[in-house]
């Protein structure tokens, strides 16, 4: 009967693997398995440990000293002796040979209890998972029934009624915890169901169990087999509880339980007795425990997300060098920033951003546009001093107001963040607490950083949000973030961003996540902000659009580098350098449908990583233009257009001639697949 | 259920020209039972078709219920009302075993290039894996992933890759891969280049091009991204909350927008040249568009009227029907 309820996990590997070919997908997860398996000593003891036992058992008829039902009257109930190193028992039966031949027998037992409950565990959760909300609130009410039922009285109640037979008794387990199993694969089940590959399967034709068996299972494999190992435990230490209160199996076989259960007889007049089977038992589970626990702990699980102690060290180690290398001046103009030659670097050496240099006049919106993995998000998150952990600024100069940033202490950042540079983000539920109101979060914020009092602070929040556009403030003051659609709530993470009156925002990517007609709105916004106030902008995205539509300067990066800066008029209507040339030919918004090009200019290959970048011109892999002259590295030089720079030893020679980057036809393929393949090899190695 | 009456004429199609999509007074409301019933429908009485080898790009702004319909045609969302016909064959609620059946004609491309690939399987046993629930034989599976992936633009050798080794735009450049190998005549891409940076976007959407131009697709080309839907598109179906406003050829809608919502949204669209856009800033300020924060309009009416500067009693009252008007079909009382 019992295996009929149960089918085990392995099968249905095997009958996934019928319908399609065997691939090496399929043991990806295996081999991460494997890989955590051995990476504790405990881990690797018990794995050790529980090869050996079963190795043991099996090949016993071998090597074992006695026979399991050998008795030696001459020794009975003795202690560990030369002839039987583990004593022997009431009927001077060896124990070594007794505990070792009946090894395989209990382990496997154990496995009833396991294949049962992980088997229809999985099951159910993928069933339910599949079928639907209301397949799921049958099978959630049942498993609730079974997880509230007792399992000591049910378990002996089947002993009273069908006595000890001790598989049946380990699979009824089984399917009493089976409930909770269900519980932990559910979650994991079901987010795994609404992948977009189950969708895409779907469309396919495949059907509810293909799916389950294909794409489900195998990303469940990790928690079955922590969740086996866990269980394998708790079934051998139940099958030695019932041994113990009497309820073993049958005698003449010899089992752990068997022996325990004899051995609790003699308690009294042979403790040693208890001691080998229950050692050898207590070993056992540990062994089960530390395998699981090893394969359940998360990846990097010892790499922690906060700062480390080292990283703040070095943190204040390279803001000593640079305060030292470079006094700041302190005459600067009242609100301008001026980034002078900032490089970021991760602490092992590698560069993120290198030698940034731009300012922004006081009242005036900088755009920083680039694709992604140029370095935008660094350089903005650097005046802020919010690089995240193991990324600091390595060399030059943010110099606000004559301070320098790059060398201030977490401390004076502490008292510059918020009052006088804020940060608008992508996200703007990041910015806000799901917690608590938005008029709680507002007024905390504007008491915080303007010291005002509580009922100030509350008119100063109505009027805040009123300056960013929200007609009905009153009421939103009262609604918490999830109940507010993206676009408000990104007002509302600028009113609290204002509510330090900022005299410098940094916005990244602000309307990335909007739609058109809200991002249309957000941008309005800002420049009415802009004009009223006179703060000043750094602006972050990769929409030209937005940077033609907000911003006075623009500095355009590629590969950590600034490639061309200037005004955005002269820039987006005059290019000078190529990669910049490519960006416009490439966005579709550049063109009226009336003259849409057949197809758009692209840049073959991608933005190289920041370990690969060359000493020479960055961008020479995709440019059309790359000659022999581009092989040096390439200085930032006047480009003609105001105080415009332009990093491109042909800039002069391509504005003269007047080219442009041209839509690449069918041929280029090639190009693109040969520098598609040097990249992916290069991930591979 | 819906008050939408298509007012184009319906005369019965030779099987030759019959359209090769048509949905029909689509309406789909989540939830179930009374829920549903309560919901205000996120897909309300939409009709539109495409031709074979045509590009229909449907737009709006989130939540209008584009990714539903996209989901309804290819058998992901159930569908409360209206019809869904592909190649004369009614699929509306058509299950796993006739969507097998189509053959692999009508495929998908979505939006997210990490979670469209079984990051646990390779590329090749993913591309293979429509292939062989049509019963083509693993070698030849293999060979033909393989080919896919060099039409692509990619090397062969992905076969034996897994997604986590590509970028994004290789990632969704093999997704587009997946759809092909079946050869199909229509693909619905939702947002398939909107999580792809320019020059990767332009790459992909190239590429687009280049099969509908080799193999006479037809794609349902859902984006969020006027200008983006205008490069691919023949006709444009713009969508305000479940419902079509407008529908026409794509340079009429985005060059000479009729219904208010329309002109609202692709004036919104910024352009990379600094005066025409200021220009164009101007024009969408004057147009005098509420945000659309606070506005849920109630049943029956206009469902942009909260919004319109032209609203009138009138578009509170009744839900205006598409009607021609210049090229498009528009629905608006005043346009
Ligand atoms: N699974 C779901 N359950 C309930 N409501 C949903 C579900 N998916 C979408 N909706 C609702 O249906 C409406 C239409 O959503 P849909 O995803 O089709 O919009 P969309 O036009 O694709 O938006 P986006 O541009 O954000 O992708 C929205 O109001 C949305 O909140
Ligand atoms: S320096 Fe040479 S390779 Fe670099 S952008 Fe200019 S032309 Fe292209
Ligand atoms: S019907 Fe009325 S409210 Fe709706 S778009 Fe037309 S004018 Fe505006
Ligand atoms: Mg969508």
């Amino acid at each position: 009967m019992i295996p009929n309820t149960a089918p085990a996990p392995a099968d249905e590997t095997t009958t996934a693997a019928a319908v399609l070919p065997q691939t090496p997908g399929q043991s990806a997860a295996k081999k991460f398995a494997g890989s955590k398996l051995f990476g504790s000593p405990a881990s690797i003891a018990g794995v050790i440990w529980l090869a050996a036992l079963v190795a043991a058992s099996l090949t016993a008829p071998l090597w074992l000293p006695f026979k399991t039902e050998d008795q030696d009257f001459t020794a009975v109930l003795s202690g560990p002796t030369a002839a039987h190193w583990l004593g022997t028992d009431e009927l001077g039966r060896d124990l070594l040979s007794r505990i070792f031949a009946s090894a395989a027998g209990t382990l496997g037992t154990s496995m009833i209890t396991v294949i049962v409950a992980v088997g229809l565990g999985t099951l159910l959760a993928m069933l339910a998972a599949a079928a639907g909300d209301r397949a799921e609130n049958v099978i959630s009410r049942v498993t609730e029934i079974m997880m509230s039922l007792p399992g000591t009285v049910i378990i002996l109640a089947v002993i009273g009624a069908v006595g000890t037979n001790i598989p049946l008794i380990m699979g009824i387990l089984g399917v009493l915890i089976s409930a909770g199993i269900y519980r932990v694969m559910l979650g994991q089940a079901k987010s795994l169901q609404s992948q977009l590959y189950v969708d895409a399967a779907k469309v396919d034709g495949m059907g509810m169990a293909g799916i389950s068996l294909r794409h489900v299972l195998p990303g469940l494999t990790n928690t079955i087999v922590v969740q086996a190992a866990l269980i394998f435990a708790v079934g051998m230490l139940i099958q030695a509880g019932l041994a113990f209160i009497g309820f073993g199996p049958p005698i003449p076989e010899p089992s752990w339980g068997g022996m325990i259960q004899g051995a609790s007889q003699h308690v009294y007049d042979a403790p040693w007795l208890m001691v080998p089977t229950g050692a050898v038992l207590a070993l056992t589970v540990l062994a089960a425990n530390a395998i699981g626990n090893a394969l359940g702990k998360a990846p990097n699980a010892t790499a922690s997300h906060l700062p480390s102690a080292a990283a703040r060290r070095q943190r204040a180690k390279s803001v000593a060098a640079i305060a030292a290398a470079a006094p700041a001046p302190k005459d600067s103009a009242k609100d301008t920033l001026s980034v002078r030659n900032l490089s970021v670097g991760v602490d092992n050496g590698v560069r993120l951003v290198t030698d940034v240099s731009f300012d922004v006049e006081p009242g005036t919106v900088l755009g920083l546009v680039g694709e992604s993995g140029c370095g935008k998000t660094m350089t903005a998150l650097s005046l802020l001093g919010l690089l995240p952990s193991g990324v600091s600024v390595a060399e030059g100069q943010i110099l606000w107001n004559g301070t320098n940033l790059a060398a201030a202490t977490e401390k004076a950042m502490e008292g510059i963040r918020g009052r006088e540079v804020a940060l608008i983000s992508q996200e703007p539920m990041r910015a806000l607490d799901p917690m608590f109101t938005v008029g709680y979060q507002l007024t905390a914020a504007i008491r915080r950083l303007r010291g005002t009092g509580r009922a100030d602070a509350k008119a100063e929040a109505l009027g805040l949000l009123e300056k960013v556009g929200i007609v009905d403030a009153a009421r939103i003051l009262k609604t918490y973030p999830h109940q507010i659609s993206g676009g408000m709530a990104q007002r509302v993470a600028i009113a609290l961003a204002l509510s330090g009156r900022p005299r410098l925002l940094v916005a990244d990517e602000p309307t990335t996540a909007l739609d058109v007609t809200v991002q249309a709105e957000i941008l309005s916004l800002l420049r009415s902000l802009v004009k009223d106030t006179g703060m000043s902008v750094v602006m972050v995205t990769h929409d030209l659009g937005v940077v033609a539509d907000l911003c006075d300067q623009v500095a355009v990066m590629y590969a950590g580098q600034v490639v061309e800066n200037g005004r955005t008029d002269s820039i987006l209507d005059n290019p000078r350098h190529p990669y910049t040339l490519a960006l416009l030919a490439a966005d579709p918004h550049a063109n009226h449908a009336a003259d849409m090009p057949e197809r758009l200019a692209t840049i073959t290959g991608q933005v190289p990583q920041p370990k690969d970048w060359p000493s020479t011109c960055r961008f020479a892999s995709r440019c059309q233009f790359a000659g022999s002259a581009c092989t040096v590295p390439v200085p930032l030089l006047p480009s003609g257009a105001g105080d415009g720079v332009v990093r491109c030893v042909k800039a002069d020679e391509l504005a003269v001639v007047g080219l442009d980057w041209v839509a690449t036809d069918i041929p280029a393929r090639h190009v693109l697949s040969l520098s598609e393949t040097r990249t992916v090899e290069k991930d591979h190695a | 259920m819906s008050t939408a009456t298509s007012v184009r004429p319906e005369a019965p199609l030779p099987a030759a020209d019959r359209p090769l999509l048509e949905v029909k007074d689509l309406v789909v409301r989540y939830g179930r039972g009374r829920t549903a019933a309560a919901a205000p429908a996120a897909v309300d009485g939409v009709s539109f078709s495409i031709a074979p080898g045509e590009t229909v790009g449907l737009v709006g702004e989130s939540g209008s219920g584009k990714s539903t319909i996209g989901k309804a045609i290819l058998g992901l969302q159930k569908v409360s009302g209206g019809s869904i016909t592909y190649q004369g064959r009614d699929i509306t609620s058509a299950g796993a075993s006739q969507r097998r059946a189509l053959g692999g004609d009508l495929r998908a491309v979505f939006q997210d290039p990490n979670s469209s690939l079984n990051p646990r399987n390779t590329v090749g046993s993913s591309l293979a894996e429509p292939l062989r629930l049509r019963g083509v034989n693993a070698a030849e599976a293999w060979q033909r992933a393989g080919d896919m992936l060099e039409r692509v633009g990619l090397p062969r050798e992905a076969v034996d890759r897994y997604p986590s080794q590509f970028s994004g735009g290789q990632r969704q450049r093999i997704s587009v891969a997946r759809a092909l190998i079946c050869d199909p005549s229509l693909v619905v891409c939702d947002e398939a280049v909107s999580a792809l940076d320019l020059s990767t976007q332009a790459q992909v959407l190239n590429l687009l091009a280049d099969l509908r131009d080799e193999r006479g697709l037809g794609y349902l080309f859902i984006a969020h991204d006027i200008a983006v839907v205008q490069f691919l598109a023949q006709r444009v179906v713009v969508l305000y909350r479940g419902q079509v406003m407008e529908s026409g050829p794509a340079s009429a809608v985005t060059e000479n927008p009729k219904h208010p919502f329309t002109q609202a949204l692709v004036a919104a669209s910024p352009v990379p040249r600094p005066a025409e856009q200021a220009a164009r800033r101007q024009a969408r300020e004057s147009l005098g568009v509420r945000t659309g924060a606070a506005a849920t309009p109630g049943p029956g009416g206009c469902p942009f009227r909260l919004r319109c500067p032209l609203a009138t009693d009138l578009c509170r009252d009744e839900r205006p029907a598409l009607r021609t008007a210049g090229g498009s079909d528009v629905a608006c009382h005043y346009a």
